[in-house]
């Protein structure tokens, strides 16, 4: 058993021994504060874990055939006192871990605005905070500051004490937000938002990644996040905006195709509206926002008639290409709005070439070709031309 | 050939569906296509198919239906740790620029396969075989309710099981994960055949493993013995009576959220679509209601299998039989208020949060107390330390780390930095394989001398122990620890090499469990050459205390020739200890259910039906459909369900049964 006893403690020795435990060494203030929850419930649990592991060992001993001249009740089975404890004993340790829980994740809750920037610095009021926003792509991670009207892909700064605010979102499949040492993780999701406020207390560089597994270039998605001094986030700033391009609409429909292990990218200006179409999913001019599709349904929607506000899609984003027995795929057409009237809508989306499912630049794609969404039992419909 | 027809009669399945282009699969296929021929050929050798058909194929008895899902569980527990060898090398490769040697359409499938496959036919076949074999017989039972439906149930799990293997070489299976959340597993994104798999696969076992829910829950309310009340039923009984009530309730859901998927992806629904009003966390929601649940579902007959082992190497009653029954109530009833704590990082508020992480963590105070019970089983007892003993105390001292791990997870700003992180692995294979994995080990110890009348091999046995248990923390500590380093699941290749020496070790933890695993069969091949040596003839060789060990190993088709009466929730303890005499004469006929082949047909129609689904082959599907429906509506028609062993055959059998106790004397 002693065997067992050592082999349990190995994460316990390998903590004291100095390699990289991101989790239990971050940067960041709201990392630190969850490590130290991490450490507390531990404790917490190990005053009875400790104890139960030790009267295993000991009983386990104590009571062996061979040692005749331990005691055996064979009949006792049944003791209030020890049912008391055993009960209770447990119920203690998870009222004070309630508590804990229901404080921690509240005050840690990654919607609420920071309250301090370090155990001993309250947020200073003056400065702003950092404004960001963040998309999953396949499989590459694209950041916008709205203030400061530049995009990345795959790189991520933010200067030292400054309180950051993420909106998260994704283009096609789950994603999660993680940069370890800056703070916990939260999912990006499609059609979805979800905010992280974080501050990052020591320069240096940080790996972020996504954490939840989102297809074949998963691995790569990786980026590194930069905490810098003041100085250095308005250099790294000048250095972004100083770069060619602009991510427009065109831009981003052509970025968010699958790709894996992307190198940095910068663009020195970014369309200012382009974060709320990927929010609504309707990057492709001529498509229906959701927040539209909702301010309509809030009103009593369109009525059967709304049944009728489809067209016929032709390409949304890289494989939605209908199902083998369900009707042609289409997508609800955009109320007439001044940059998008209804005439010119569809003519801007155009059917790929080739309409084998894409799996991204430079991956091999199955070898077989799905059959196309009209089956033949259901009769071959017209194509939709546009 | 025009296309079209070929299109009409194969679907989308082509000779370009068959992986050949990818050698690892052709080389597995030709060893297996090498091992199958053999088997086959060996059988009809040695002419066993109508032995087979007869006897196992065909019957209704739940002890063989019993040992047949454990056989099951352990043909495809190789399959399942095969990928798991496969993803420890692969990580363990994958450093500095090194692509390992598995691309990403190859390793993406290997763990969904390991996940779906350890779950679904390798955890669930075990705990249901042992229950299969064991309840009826602690509860004085002659078989299940619905011996027919038990039978069928059983192929079914087997048609699930054949689906995934199909996948290996027509084809692919899911890459999305064992869960295939959307919108990943949905069309859009996963448009090949990977995703139909793993739905009609679950599907198709589904059905079994809910029927087979349905049945024991029946048998164990109606076919008690007389005296057997609730509070004097074993453990075990108990916590498969709240296991098949888990199963009841949730698989349900399973099964409507999977059909939900496949609409989307057969007829264009929405449900779970990023647009169109669809929402893909609703499909998280919904299975993750059936997804915890199934935890316990694996892991509370374990508890009823510690429960007796303890009890009966430590020469005693179990101490508190009630709150350890009060206790599996609690946990069935909490693991419906926890679902949520899979995913408190989509972004449900703090409230909600904290809620489900506060429940969550209740369920370990009735978990504790039965470890205490346990412990206090054990406190003034005489252990005797056989094989089930040695892995039950290899579970408490595991389970509890696993179980001390979990509850961090449930505090949902810890789980904010550890969520689908490595300690996350780590945890829940710590609670399965320390809790669920080392319960089946302990029952089939435990059992296999009532199944087969002769005990396992020690020395192989031990081999096994040790290799399984140093293995298990050998492979999954390093992952606690990379954990804490923040590095996350399903990685394929990894650039920072300074952790690649944690990978390094998880790896050799995982040859020792390889090893553990060969010494299981070895144990299992030993003991059937020395049977002879290690024979039981009392029926009763661990000198135990519930029912089961009542009757001759193994036991006779209609297991008591008499229904016991019962006094005591130590049944049979209690009986010895009155100085009970079995009874010699005064024999009866008794009434049993008939063997019939309709299980396996109707199992094998719907594994067809899928497999027509899968490739979009619809004549296939709509043929198969049509024919469950005839062989269905065509079983009812059989009158020959029953019949009556004859008093004469079981003078003889327990004629047999005498001797043989007068002989062991």
């Amino acid at each position: 058993m002693s065997r067992l006893k050592i082999l349990a403690l190995l994460p316990l020795a390998a903590a004291l021994s100095g390699c990289d435990y991101v989790v239990l060494a971050p940067a960041g203030d709201i990392a630190a504060q969850q490590r130290d929850l991490v450490i507390i419930s531990t404790v917490l649990m190990l005053l009875i874990v400790l104890p139960v592991m030790a009267l295993t060992v000991l009983f386990a001993w104590r009571y062996r055939q061979s040692n005749t001249s331990a005691r055996y009740e064979p009949e006792w089975d049944h003791s209030t006192k020890l049912e008391l404890v055993i009960w209770s004993a447990p119920l203690l340790i998870i009222v004070c871990l309630g508590a804990l829980t229901w404080m921690g994740t509240h005050l840690l809750d990654p919607y609420r605005t920071l309250g301090r920037i370090h155990a001993e610095r309250a947020v200073d009021k003056s400065k702003a905070p950092l404004e960001i926003d963040v998309v999953a792509l396949d499989w590459k991670w694209l950041f916008i500051y709205p203030d400061y009207g530049i995009a990345t892909v795959n790189e991520l700064a933010a200067p030292v004490d400054r309180p950051i605010t993420f909106r998260i979102t994704a283009s096609s499949v789950m994603n999660s937000f993680y940069i370890p040492a800056l703070a916990g993780q939260i999912y990006a999701m499609p059609g979805m938002e979800t905010k992280l406020h974080a501050v990052v207390n020591h320069a240096g560089t940080y790996k972020g990644f996504s954490a939840n597994y989102s297809g074949a270039g998963f691995s790569g998605m990786h980026f590194n996040f930069q905490g810098l001094d003041d100085k250095g986030f308005d250099a790294w700033i000048a250095q972004a905006k100083s770069a060619s391009g602009s991510l427009g609409r065109t831009e981003y429909l052509q970025l968010e195709k699958p790709s894996q292990n992307e190198p940095v990218r910068r663009w020195g200006t970014v369309d200012a509206d382009l974060y709320r179409l990927i929010l609504n999913m309707c990057v492709e001019t001529g498509k229906m926002c959701q927040s539209e599709m909702m301010a309509i349904d809030a009103k009593g929607g369109a009525g059967h008639q709304g049944l009728n506000n489809t067209l016929p899609l032709t390409y949304d984003k890289y494989a939605r290409r209908g199902t083998v027995l369900g009707p042609e795929p289409s997508f609800v057409a955009g109320t007439c709005t001044p940059d998008a009237p209804q005439g010119k809508t569809t003519a801007s989306i155009t059917a790929p070439v080739d309409t084998a499912p894409l799996l991204g630049a430079g991956l091999k794609r199955p070898s077989f070709t799905p059959l196309k969404s009209s089956s033949f039992f259901l009769g071959q419909r017209p194509k939709s031309d546009s | 050939m025009s296309p079209d027809l070929l299109k009409l009669i194969f679907g989308r399945l082509g000779l370009e569906s068959l992986p050949l282009h990818e050698p690892i699969v052709v080389g597995t296929f030709v060893v297996v296509a090498l091992g199958g021929a053999a088997l086959l050929g060996g059988l009809t050798y040695f002419r066993l198919w109508g032995y087979l058909w007869r006897e196992w194929f065909t019957t209704v008895d739940h002890k063989r239906i019993g040992i047949m899902y454990m056989i099951l569980g352990i043909v495809m527990l190789l399959r399942g740790f095969a990928d798991a060898l496969m993803m420890r090398g692969q990580q363990m490769l994958a450093f500095g620029g090194s692509e390992g040697y598995l691309n990403a359409h190859h390793y993406d499938q290997v763990f969904t396969a390991h996940g779906v496959i350890m779950i679904f036919f390798v955890a669930m076949p075990l705990v249901t075989g042992l229950m299969n074999y064991v309840v009826p017989l602690q509860i004085g039972a002659r078989d299940v309710s619905f011996p027919f439906l038990n039978n069928f149930s059983f192929w079914m799990t087997v048609g699930g099981a054949v689906l995934v293997m199909a996948s290996l070489f027509i084809g692919e299976f899911a890459r999305t994960g064992w869960l295939a959340y959307p919108p990943l597993s949905n069309i859009g994104y996963s448009p090949d055949v990977g995703v139909d798999y793993y739905i009609w696969a679950l599907q198709v076992a589904g059905v079994g493993t809910t029927l087979s829910g349905i049945n024991l829950i029946c048998t164990i309310v109606k076919l008690r013995c007389p005296g057997m009340t609730m509070m004097k039923m074993p453990v075990f009984t108990w916590t498969s009576l709240c296991t098949n009530v888990l199963i009841v309730a949730s698989f349900p859901v399973l099964t409507v959220v999977l059909a939900l998927l496949s609409l989307d992806r057969y007829v264009g629904t929405n449900f779970f679509t990023n647009d169109f009003g669809g929402s893909p966390m609703m499909y998280v929601n919904l299975i993750w209601i059936w997804g915890h649940p199934e935890v316990y579902i694996l892991v509370l007959p374990a508890f009823g299998i510690f429960s007796e082992v303890t009890s009966t190497f430590s020469g005693k009653r179990l101490f508190g039989y009630t709150s350890m029954v009060y206790a599996t109530v609690v946990i069935t009833i909490l693991s419906y208020l926890v679902w949520l704590h899979h995913f408190f990082t989509m972004g449900s508020g703090a409230s909600v949060n904290s809620f489900f992480g506060i429940t969550t963590m209740i369920i370990s105070i009735p978990t504790g107390a039965k470890m205490f019970n346990w412990l206090f089983t054990m406190y003034r007892g005489r252990i005797r330390y056989e094989l089930p003993m040695m892995w039950t105390i290899a579970f408490m001292l595991t389970f509890v780390i696993g179980g001390m791990t979990g509850v961090l997870l449930a505090v949902p700003p810890a789980d904010f930095v550890l969520h689908n992180s490595l300690f996350l692995i780590a945890h829940f294979h710590n609670v399965i394989i320390g809790g669920v994995v080392f319960g089946a080990f302990a029952g089939i110890n435990y059992w296999f001398p009532k199944a087969f009348g002769f005990k396992l091999d020690p020395f192989w046995g031990k081999m096994s122990f040790w290799f399984w248990v140093t293995g298990f923390y050998l492979a999954f500590m390093p992952l606690y620890v990379l954990g804490l380093m923040g590095v996350t699941r399903r990685l394929r290749v990894f650039e920072d090499l300074s952790l690649q020496i944690w990978f390094v070790i998880a790896a050799i933890g995982a040859v020792f469990v390889f090893i553990g695993i060969l010494s299981m069969l070895m144990q299992f091949a030993v003991s059937l050459l020395k049977r002879e040596q290690l024979k039981d003839v009392t029926g009763d060789p661990w000198d135990a205390r519930t029912l089961e060990w009542a009757t001759s190993s193994p036991p006779p088709d209609y297991n008591f020739a008499f229904t016991p009466v019962v006094h005591d929730n130590d049944a049979w303890w209690d009986m010895k200890r009155r100085g009970y005499q079995r009874p010699l004469t005064g024999f009866r006929p008794i009434h049993m259910p008939s063997s019939t082949g309709t299980g396996i047909i109707l199992a094998g129609l719907a594994t067809a039906m899928g497999f027509g689904l899968i490739w979009y082959m619809w004549w296939l599907a709509a043929l198969s459909f049509i024919a469950m429906l005839a062989v269905g509506i065509g079983h009812t028609f059989n009158y020959h369900r029953d019949f009556d062993i004859p008093a004469d055959d079981i003078i003889r059998t327990e004629d047999a049964r005498t001797k043989l106790l007068a002989g062991a004397k």
